[in-house]
């Protein structure tokens, strides 16, 4: 009987033709008054006296009653036919199909949006190890680029959808396995991200001030756990091993007028110390050259413009480039014309963006801290850096890594591609996003993901690999009621 | 329920085509049309007003593309890609600044008539322009 009416629900909600119909019958009583009104008015003048004449109107009103009721009978067959209608069209939706998705970053919510859309009626429970959704869209995303936290809208519109749920606090791996997922739920997606940093295995490593910049960009985010790093920004140069977005991102926090940061929503503590920081130079280290860079053009105009910062890039670095730009397909073209443009200019401000190329980190100097770091010079061999026995040393007082990320195996029982660190698609099993691609690309491409592994997912649906009887979150949450520390009240949507 | 219902009737009342029609006539302002060309065949038309982006008219008429304007017009995702024919695209008055090429340049299935949806604003000369939204997936194979 339930589904039965969420049914209707549904039907209300979504098919535009039932708005018509609602019109008609708003319609039909319409005319049913004014006929009713019309009528009475007429017969009260026919017959010129209003008392003497009520048996007539009793008629005339039960009359009217008789053929509103048969309307209505007549509505009722009308409703029933669009049910079987409706009932045959989307019978998926009283087989109760369940989902659930592990991880509420990007992947997770577009790759519940789709599923909500194209498999109407089933049901999505999203479970997330943070108490708060959206993944890195909200401990990643630089506090500077609230722009592109608006897709957070279009997920909170997911969320309000009757059929999905979200269960904060809840790690796969340590309060439940995929083992109870996959007992509980049609499909079991995977969208878990990748979350652990990519590490440099050099000496001098853990000397401090040598910062991971995954810790970093959770400290002035604000992720509870990144939140007590030590960082110690009393230094005039900085050092970032990488050249992806993320290390702009940091180049870019270090180098901001702390003013304009205050405009943002980044945690007061951060800045509190960027506000005491001394760097004056930030140098951007990558192995390879500049047509090997990994960040965007966007990012990189961002730096361009950063008021009081000069780019400088290392003499000769930028030399031959020219000749080939005109050759380069187009993203390429214009990111490294836009390189090559800022090479050209001398002008001198109050801070250094320096970017040098070619160079791979082989030890991290100093003694308990920071203050240099130990390149080998590379020389590129088609797109592959090779080392030189060439040495070069930098020195800084604080550097950080941001070589990438890396996904992890949280459960024993995922299929994991230990090479690549992903997660295959299975039929039952999938993965989306960062998990699933690897950790490159913008969220345009982990939507672009996440809908290709929906149309997957409705596809196994459609041919009947999915049909089993599942309990759904009614298995799940005793399970996660009988944990200690978790109960119901933790669950919040 | 009953609630939610009543809030259905009165929500589509509002909507409705005819109803908005009505209301920008009484306020004697002209309807640009719009079509749009989904990259599975379908063809949709709309209208917007005068100083309302493609991006708000999709928006404005509750059309379902799929992941269209992310980051609600602010020139950040690329989502909103659209594509012109040649003639269209040059006559558009303004043309694409730095930052919008910067955004296209991320978009899947770039083309050398590709604008962002966000940054066409309408007037009156584009009355019945057409536009080609792409796939916002970049592999065939899913499609
Ligand atoms: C620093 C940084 C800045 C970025 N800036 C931009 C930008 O400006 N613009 C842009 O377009 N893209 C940006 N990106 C890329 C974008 O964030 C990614 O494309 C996208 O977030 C990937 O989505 P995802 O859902 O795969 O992973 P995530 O967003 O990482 O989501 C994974 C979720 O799973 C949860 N989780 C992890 N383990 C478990 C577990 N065991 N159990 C349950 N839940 C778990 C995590 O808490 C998280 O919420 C940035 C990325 C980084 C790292
Ligand atoms: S909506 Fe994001 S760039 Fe147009």
């Amino acid at each position: 009987m339930k589904s039965i009416i969420n049914l209707f629900i549904f039907c209300w909600k979504t098919k535009q033709e039932l708005g018509f119909y609602f019109w008609r019958l708003a319609l039909a009583f319409f005319f049913l008054f004014l006929s009713s009104s019309l009528l009475s008015i007429f017969i009260d003048i026919l017959l010129m006296n209003r008392r003497t004449h009520w048996p007539i109107h009793c008629s005339v009103s039960i009359f009217l009653l008789f053929v509103s009721l048969n309307f209505d009978f007549k509505l009722k067959t009308m409703r029933w036919k669009y049910l079987n209608r409706t009932i045959r069209k989307y019978s998926k939706n009283v087989n109760g199909f369940h989902v659930g998705i592990v991880g509420s970053g990007p992947a997770g919510f577009y790759c519940a949006q789709q599923l909500l859309k194209t498999i109407p009626g089933c049901q999505v429970d999203v479970f997330e190890k943070l108490p708060v959704p959206f993944g890195l869209v909200r401990y990643g995303v630089a506090p500077d680029h609230p722009e592109v936290k608006n897709v957070i809208n279009t997920f909170t519109k997911t969320a309000s959808n009757d059929h999905f749920r979200f269960i904060g606090n809840v790690t796969l791996g340590r309060d439940i396995t995929l083992a109870q997922l996959k007992q509980s739920y049609n499909a079991v997606v995977l969208a878990y991200g990748a979350e652990e940093d990519r590490k440099l295995n050099i000496p001098g490593e853990d000397l401090s001030n040598f910062v991971s910049a995954t810790k970093f960009i959770g400290w002035y985010n604000g992720l509870p756990t990144d939140k007590n790093i030590e960082v110690d920004l009393n230094a005039n140069h900085a050092v970032i091993v990488g050249q992806g977005n993320v290390a702009l991102d940091v180049a870019r926090i270090l180098l901001s007028p702390v003013d304009k940061l205050r405009k943002t929503d980044m945690t007061e503590y951060s800045l509190d110390t960027l506000s005491k920081s001394k760097v004056k130079k930030v140098t951007l280290v990558g192995r390879r050259g500049p047509l090997q860079v990994a960040f965007t053009i966007k990012e990189l105009r961002e730096m361009l413009k950063l008021p009081e910062v000069s780019t400088k890039f290392y003499k000769d670095q930028m030399n031959d480039i020219e000749k080939i730009i005109s050759d380069l397909p187009r993203p390429k073209k214009r990111l490294i014309q836009l390189m090559y443009d800022a090479s050209q200019k001398t002008e001198v401000r109050d801070k250094y963006f320096d970017i040098l190329f070619l160079r791979t980190p082989i030890s991290i100097l100093g003694t308990s801290k920071v203050e240099g770091i130990e390149l080998a010079v590379n020389h590129l061999e088609g797109d592959k850096a090779v080392i030189t026995d060439e040495k070069y040393s930098l020195n800084c007082e604080l550097a950080f890594r941001s070589i990438g990320y890396r996904s992890v195996q949280v459960d024993p029982d995922i299929i994991f591609d230990k090479h690549t660190s992903t997660v295959p698609q299975n039929p039952g099993i999938y993965s989306v996003g960062w998990l699933s691609s690897g950790p490159v690309g913008v969220i345009l491409s982990t939507m672009s993901h996440a809908y290709q592994v929906a149309s997957m997912i409705n596809k196994h649906f459609d041919e009947g690999l999915l049909k089993d009887q599942k309990p759904g979150y009614d298995y799940i949450s005793k399970l996660l009621k009988t944990k200690a520390g978790m109960d119901g009240t933790k669950l919040t949507k | 329920m009953s609630i939610k219902l009543f809030k259905y009737i009165t929500n589509s009342c509002l909507n409705s085509r005819t109803v908005m029609r009505f209301m920008s006539t009484t306020n004697n302002e002209k309807l640009i049309r719009v079509s749009f060309n989904k990259a599975n065949g379908d063809k949709i038309t709309a209208e917007g007003k005068k100083g309302d982006s493609l991006l708000d008219v999709i928006v404005n008429n509750n059309l379902d593309f799929d992941g269209f304007g992310a980051c609600e017009g602010t020139l950040t995702c690329s989502t909103c890609h659209i594509i012109l024919d040649q003639k269209d695209y040059d006559s558009l008055p303004e043309k694409p600044s730095d930052e919008e090429l910067d955004m296209l340049d991320l978009a899947y299935n770039l083309t050398d008539t590709s604008r962002l949806g966000c940054q066409i604003i309408l007037e009156d000369k584009l009355d019945g322009l057409e536009v080609k939204v792409p796939a916002t997936v970049n592999d065939a194979r899913y499609n």
